[in-house]
């Protein structure tokens, strides 16, 4: 019995026939709760705990699937090429945009989690929430936070993000397109990008856009601001 | 074949990726480095969009299936996470929100600047 669920297969077969419930879900009742990976991160989890099958079991197979994060990552800069034209019209704009937004959200973690009396290591696995999940998971392991924590709170702020955006950019008047996507895609990355391509096609292509460089600014502006948080002694 | 020479090109770029990390950047993530290069390589010409095409549609496409197993790790931190619930939700709820408005906000100011300077 152990042996038959460490093969590679049984991973990938629950990881396909999980994703693809919540596929069928979604598509249904295209309520944005019923995100498919949050659909099969419970279904697996249930399965998981119910049968009492190990982590690392599942993993042989699932690793074979996290091995495509890593060229993922890297292919994030063709829908950036393709963009090229709309980033050179508004580059100070955009780039402005993303840097305070994504500079304030990795603040806002830092403080609102002090108030919450979080540990460290919890806040160091919140700081990359906002960023895609392969980013956010180097750097989680960078500043010492807990990389699982991390992909569950950026699927979680991907959710939460495509939920609130368009009543907090209505709220608070933030109307142009270009401000709405760039703001949707800095603070819930490619799960807000989805919500935002529904919202309008300027919208989505700027929410795409701020996938990759809230990343990059996000991969240098965290260990500076954590260093800077320890020297005046907040952390 | 052109599936396997696109998986070449793009896998050859993940690569030396990693191999600046490990050896002179190590700050910044191989795939981010890859990323980079691959920008660049696109930029300047020495890669056409087409030449990777199939692979780019295929792995934008599926992104979120990718991430499953990394999201089914969270079975190895249930207990941290359950005993800090509310405070965790607190976190990302709250900084979502100041996340949006100060984006928005900055693009919506600085794009009004370049119109009146």
């Amino acid at each position: 019995m152990d042996s038959l669920m460490s093969s590679p297969i049984f991973g990938v077969m629950l990881s396909a026939i999980a994703f693809e419930i919540g596929n069928i879900l979604y598509n249904k009742t295209k309520v944005s709760l019923f995100n498919p990976l949050l659909i099969s991160q419970v279904l697996i989890i249930a399965i998981l705990s119910k049968f009492k099958i190990s982590f690392n079991d599942y993993n042989m197979g699932g690793q074979i699937i996290s091995f495509f994060l890593i060229p993922s990552t890297v292919i994030l800069a063709v829908p950036l090429y393709k963009k090229i034209k709309l980033l050179k019209a508004y580059s100070i704009p955009i780039i402005g945009g993303i840097a305070a937004g994504s500079i304030s959200g990795i603040v806002s973690i830092i403080l609102l989690s002090k108030l919450f009396h979080l540990d460290k290591v919890l806040l160091s696995s919140l700081v990359p929430k906002s960023v895609t999940t392969p980013i956010g998971m180097e750097i989680s392991k960078q500043i010492g936070g807990i990389p699982a924590v991390t992909v569950a709170s950026i699927v979680a702020t991907g959710i939460i993000g495509s939920v609130i955006a368009p009543y907090i950019c209505k709220m608070f008047k933030i109307t142009d397109e270009i401000a709405v996507g760039i703001a949707i895609g800095t603070s819930s990355h490619a799960i807000g990008t989805a919500k935002a391509l529904e919202i309008g096609e300027v919208e989505g292509a700027m929410s795409g856009l701020a996938i990759g460089v809230a990343g990059l600014v996000t991969v240098f502006a965290a260990p500076l601001i954590i260093r800077l948080c320890q020297a005046l002694s907040i952390l | 074949m052109k599936l396997i020479r696109e998986l070449s090109i793009v896998l050859a770029i993940s690569f030396a990726g990693e191999l600046l990390h490990r050896f002179f950047i190590s700050a910044i993530p191989g795939s981010v480095i890859g990323m980079l290069l691959l920008f660049g390589a696109l930029c300047m010409g020495i890669l056409d969009v087409k030449e990777i095409e199939t692979t780019s549609e295929f792995l934008l496409k599926h992104l979120a299936f990718f991430f499953v197993p990394a999201a089914v790790g969270l079975i190895t931190c249930l207990g941290i996470i359950s005993s800090n619930l509310i405070g965790i939700l607190g976190v990302l709820v709250i900084s979502s929100v100041v996340v949006i408005i100060t984006t928005g906000f900055t693009v919506q100011i600085l794009k009004r600047m370049m119109k009146n300077g």
